[in-house]
């Protein structure tokens, strides 16, 4: 037997359970509950205020959480590259930790400490949630390309009459674009995507655009639902090809 | 100057992250079933945690064995499944190989809401009842992805002449695998069932879409649950605030143990 056709149990597996569901969307999407073929969820969604409204919402906090974590994110991560190696390690322990107890528990845990300081649960504290839950996701790759980054280029600027703070924008930020592309990948659409934390944080106020499809899905409007995942699948899709293209590009300036 | 303002600054960041475990963790100690209302220092929640004496206390243990026995199964079968399916890649050649990898990073890179979506109406299509076996099986979905990338770079560190060698020198494909192939690969093996467990572990969403409605409950789920309910369950708190210890102490054996092992490789 060839070594390759180790693969196959996995082909099957991914077949039935990644490719096929993924299937299952397109095809309850441009159905009506008796399972003929229409654009009518497609159609409502446009004319949908609820939906709408929340697609714009989500889209909206998930902008202003990515550059919120790209703001607080990347001095961390230049710090902890710039340190010696032993002690940069534990501090990149301390940062992903939290991230290993609940999830829903930190985020009921921050509603009730904002409750106790006589915070008002809104937009504010959504967004603090957000950043709480998904700054690692964006300190660790960029930490990572800054890591591994050749010294030597910014050396080079340094030695050809650049001051630091050129040597930062000029070399450092660009080299480390890969690691911030990476890192908004992590971040933009988990936060578009989120349900539970957003009502959790906001005492039901805000919803976002994963809230609209749990909601549908589980009162069993699933042809709407399979809709609305649908319209999320075709941005996914889009903002990965971006990211792609854009690390294709910088692959071939190094 | 330059090096206390950078230490200060990645001290508030933790100190932000932190803050709301370390609330967690101080009302553990009081009795009060509100989170943030302080009632006098107290253990009765961890007791009552041990003892199993209080309210719902039967659905919450059984929603930490869930997570526990979940997590298990799904990080055992990705382990199986991604380890054996890496060494298939590690030898697929071009368009195939292309094609395989891309798929496998589709689960990574969706949100766990469409990856719970589409796997429930892969549940709904093929008539199949939900509850323990596709919610593992969902688990197994989005854990294998890990295993695979986490294998496939041992795979291509490794040696490819000496699994032939073994092979040449009489042993049988199966001891070649025990005895060369497997302890190659056991790093990426460790490190990949690790990532598929944690996943497993934090999962909320793919959970939720693919449990059915047979009442099945992980920590997770019961969390969500309870909060809809108004109001967690107290004893909660001890559990967390236990749990980010353990984590503590591990985290804190395993960097012992690495450090210990860059002495003696110094030495």
């Amino acid at each position: 037997m060839k070594r390759s056709h180790w693969s196959i149990p996995y082909v099957v597996f991914m077949a039935i359970f990644v490719v096929l569901p993924l299937v299952l969307i397109l095809v309850y999407a441009f159905q009506d509950g008796n399972g003929h073929f229409t654009f009518s969820n497609i159609t409502r969604f446009f004319s949908d205020s609820d939906a709408l409204g929340t697609f714009a919402v989500s889209i909206e906090v998930a902008i202003e959480n990515t550059l919120i974590c790209i703001l607080l994110g990347y001095p961390a991560a230049w710090i902890l590259a710039n340190r010696e190696l032993n002690r940069s390690a534990v501090t990149i322990i301390l940062f992903i930790m939290p991230m290993w107890i609940n999830a829903l528990m930190r985020t009921l845990a921050t509603a009730e400490l904002f409750n106790m300081l006589g915070i008002t649960l809104g937009k504010g504290t959504l967004l603090f949630g957000m950043v709480y839950d998904y700054l690692p996701f964006m300190i660790y790759p960029i930490y990572n390309v800054l890591a591994k980054m050749d010294k030597s280029y910014a050396e080079a600027a340094q030695d050809l009459g650049a001051t630091p703070w050129k040597v930062f924008w000029k070399v450092t930020v660009p080299l480390s674009m890969p690691g911030v592309s990476s890192g908004v990948l992590m971040v933009f659409m988990p936060t578009v995507s989120t349900f539970a934390i957003s009502e959790f944080l906001t005492n039901n106020k805000i919803k976002l655009f994963g809230t609209i499809i749990q909601e549908n899905i589980n009162s069993s409007m699933w042809n709407y639902g399979a809709a609305l995942a649908l319209i999320m699948l075709i941005i996914i899709g889009v903002t990965s090809l971006f990211s792609d293209e854009r690390k294709e590009a910088e692959g071939a300036l190094i | 100057m330059k090096k206390f303002f950078a230490q200060a600054y990645l001290w508030l960041l933790l100190l932000l992250l932190y803050a709301p475990l370390v609330f967690i963790a101080i009302f553990s100690f009081t009795e009060s079933k509100v989170l943030g209302n302080w009632t006098g220092f107290s253990t009765r929640l961890y007791a009552n945690l041990f003892t199993g004496n209080m309210q719902g206390s039967s659905s919450l243990l059984a929603a930490v064995q869930n997570t526990l026995l979940i997590a298990l199964a799904a990080a055992i079968l990705s382990t199986l499944l991604g380890t054996v399916a890496a060494v298939g890649i590690h030898n697929l050649r071009g368009r195939s190989k292309q094609a395989v990898t891309f798929v496998n990073n589709i689960p990574m890179i969706n949100p766990d809401v469409i990856t719970g979506v589409s796997l429930f109406l892969l549940f709904v299509f093929l008539h199949f009842s939900q509850g323990f076996l596709t919610v593992i099986l969902a688990h197994v979905t989005f854990g294998t992805p890990y295993v695979v990338l986490s294998v496939l770079p041992k795979l291509s560190q490794m040696n490819p002449n000496i699994y032939e060698a073994a092979l040449d020198l009489g042993a049988t494909p199966s001891q070649a695998l025990r005895k060369v192939l497997i302890p190659q690969l056991k790093p990426g093996m460790i490190s990949g069932f690790i990532l598929a467990f944690t996943m497993s572990l934090d999962d909320f969403a793919v959970t939720f879409f693919t449990r059915g409605t047979i009442g099945l409950d992980t920590l997770s789920t019961f969390i969500y649950t309870d909060a809809r309910k108004g109001g967690l369950t107290p004893e909660l708190r001890p559990l967390m605030t236990l749990i980010f210890l353990l984590i503590l102490v591990l985290l804190a054996v395993i960097n012992l143990r690495q450090e210990k092992l860059k002495q003696l490789h110094k030495a």
